[in-house]
């Protein structure tokens, strides 16, 4: 392959510097600055309509931007569009399988069309379906798959040309939680072989699971970027949810927790309709000082939970506003979905 | 600015991410067999082009053929063979239209488009595959041709030719529904429009009847009709009787310059679809 030829600048697979790409009066992308270095996973955190897809779009040549520029693996998105195709792998928020074709048929193709041999397609395709675990349901028509399948054939697929940049673009929206764990689980793989991913996702906890850095886009303008770490500090990190088994206890456990005064961690409340202490914390030390002060105290717990901040919270904390596009209301039954 | 971005741009040459002939020919047929697949898993997607031959020899030969030829119904077996191996393409062609608008509803168009493949490679190779489907279609017609008593005059070279040209004309309709499909949102819309479109095409032509008894303003369109010039061509082609060359040149004519004219475009829509 001819991916080590791909000199990449500055040690950034990918590059963006104001790219804008307007839909009449609509500002899809409105001057977005992007680096995502070599090797890194980029998380492009945003509500529905926020950009993100278009933004992937440009940089997958489906679409033309209005004005930037963008080098993808060294590449310009507009001038050298053949070359980059060869570069980059797009999963896109709907699978991108042919659903009359079955798996290994789906994969042999993408090979051919990849210009392996007809010995080397069909030995990826195998291989490919090895990994994702879809070994059994080779030669099943995709349209029987269910939905995580479907969204790991759609990997696979991506994969098969070994890009030198992967794009995932809300790859876990709409899957249930075993099913977005799995998915979760192979992006986590692909990145430690040492794929740049850019992944687009509306949820906080997606983003902590997969990505290094993370850019904030609302309405086509970043409105924050910096380290995953950084950015959860600045939204409050976690919320430690701890359900004594006497829900009389309650007072009593907010009051101990209080009167520790362990290093960091905010004000105790109760939470008496669910039953619940709500403890805000930002480091997994915190967690354990606080379980185990409760442990010394002899409280009987029932649960523990953690809480990330959700995309509204995230939002909240750094422009002060909600989200912008709250009338989509199958976007809010999903991220509640994630969050419960 | 940008003349600063594009010198640091280790990559500047334009032709390196060329497809080569036979890249291009590796592509379409990867993708012609994604099409054969499609029809081998779904194999009720072959009804129309088994079917509608079948159906319409026995209709319009049985139902309508004894009146429109006074009663002598062999010889109007003679006339509207021919005749339906000029329409078979148009039905499967809108087919087309539906399948193209209704694949870049899903993601898989997607993929397509951010491959390195030439994006022509993808409307070849489904055209391919429609003209393999239009030609099982016009084979099965002349079966039932055969079988209800059509009777060939002239040799196979020229009920050959016959079929060759039929296709040609069909495949160039492919590239008008394929564009169709690209422009228009919604596989309903495209089968809506298609309909319209050929319903007066094919009844205002001299496939079904002989345009004799038609009035004058109606006869001034059916001869210019292409699919009335493709009637006459296949119908001279197997009888040996009548004009050859004025039909088959008219109907060629109409076969290149629908394609030159629109599979350009439907390319070029399919590049820049969003």
């Amino acid at each position: 392959m001819t991916r080590q030829e791909h000199k990449i600048r500055d040690g950034n697979a990918v590059e963006v510097r104001g790219l804008v790409k307007h839909f009449g009066d609509t500002k899809a992308v409105d001057g977005v600055d992007l680096d995502v270095p070599e090797g890194t996973v980029l998380g492009v955190l945003g509500p529905n309509g926020a950009g993100k897809t278009t933004l992937v779009r440009c940089l997958s040549t489906l679409l033309v931007p209005d004005a930037g520029t963008a080098f993808v693996a060294g590449y310009d998105v507009v001038r050298q569009p053949r070359q980059l195709r060869r570069t980059i792998g797009l999963t896109g928020q709907y699978a991108s399988v042919d659903e009359k074709l079955s798996g290994w048929e789906n994969l042999y193709m993408i090979g051919r069309l990849l210009d392996l041999s007809r010995k080397e397609a069909r030995s990826r395709a195998d291989a490919m379906l090895e990994r994702f675990s879809l070994t059994d349901a080779a030669k099943r028509a995709a349209a029987t798959y269910s939905g995580g399948m479907r969204r790991r054939l759609d990997l696979a697929a991506s994969m098969i040309g070994r890009p030198a940049v992967l794009y995932l673009d809300e790859p876990t929206t709409g899957l249930d939680p075993r099913t977005r764990n799995e998915v979760w689980d192979e992006v986590k793989r692909m990145v430690g072989e040492g794929s740049t991913v850019l992944l687009t996702t509306q949820y906080m906890e997606e983003a902590e699971q997969l990505a290094h850095d993370l850019t904030v886009i609302d309405r086509g303008k970043i409105i924050a970027e910096g380290r995953v770490n950084e950015l959860k500090a600045k939204v409050g990190g976690r919320t430690l949810q701890i359900r004594p088994s006497d829900p009389g206890e309650l007072n009593r456990m907010v009051g101990a927790i209080a009167q520790a005064g362990l290093d960091g961690v905010g004000g105790a409340t109760a939470d008496v309709e669910e039953g619940l202490v709500n403890v805000p914390i930002v480091s997994d030390e915190q967690l354990t000082a606080v379980i185990g002060l409760l442990g010394e105290r002899n409280f009987a717990i029932a649960g523990i939970d953690t809480h990330l901040p959700s995309l509204d919270e995230v939002f909240l904390a750094i422009t002060g506003q909600k989200t912008s596009t709250p009338e989509d209301s199958t976007n809010d039954k999903a991220l509640e979905e994630v969050a419960a | 600015m940008s003349a600063a971005t594009v010198t640091a741009s280790p990559k500047n040459l334009p032709d390196e991410g060329r497809i080569g002939l036979r890249a291009n020919l590796r592509h379409i047929g990867a993708l012609v067999r994604r099409n054969a697949m499609q029809i081998k898993q779904d194999p009720e997607s072959m009804f129309d082009a088994l079917l509608m031959p079948i159906v319409f020899s026995l209709l319009f030969t049985y139902v309508f053929g004894g009146a429109v030829s006074g009663g002598d119904r062999s010889q109007y077996v003679n006339y509207f063979i021919p005749g339906m191996m000029a329409m078979g393409g148009l039905n499967i062609a809108m087919s087309v239209g539906t399948g193209v608008n209704d694949d870049f509803r899903k993601g898989v168009m997607d993929r397509f488009r951010t491959m390195p493949i030439a994006r022509s490679s993808v409307l070849i190779a489904k055209l391919i595959v429609e003209t393999g489907r239009m030609l099982v279609s016009t084979l099965i017609l002349l079966i039932m041709g055969f079988i209800m008593g059509f009777e060939l005059k002239t040799g196979p070279a020229e009920l050959a030719f016959a079929v060759v040209l039929a296709l040609a004309f069909g495949s160039s309709l492919t590239w008008i529904f394929m564009l169709l499909g690209l422009s228009l949102k919604t596989p309903q819309a495209v089968q809506g429009i298609g309909f319209l479109v050929i319903m007066p095409l094919q009844f205002g032509s001299s496939i079904f009847a002989p345009t004799a008894t038609m009035p004058d303003w109606l006869q001034s369109f059916t001869d210019y009709n292409p699919l009335s010039q493709l009637a006459d061509a296949a119908r001279s082609l197997t009888s040996g009787q009548g004009p050859v060359a004025h039909p088959v040149t008219v109907a060629l004519v109409w076969a290149v310059a629908i394609t030159a004219i629109t599979a350009p475009l439907a390319v070029r829509k399919f590049r820049t679809k969003t």
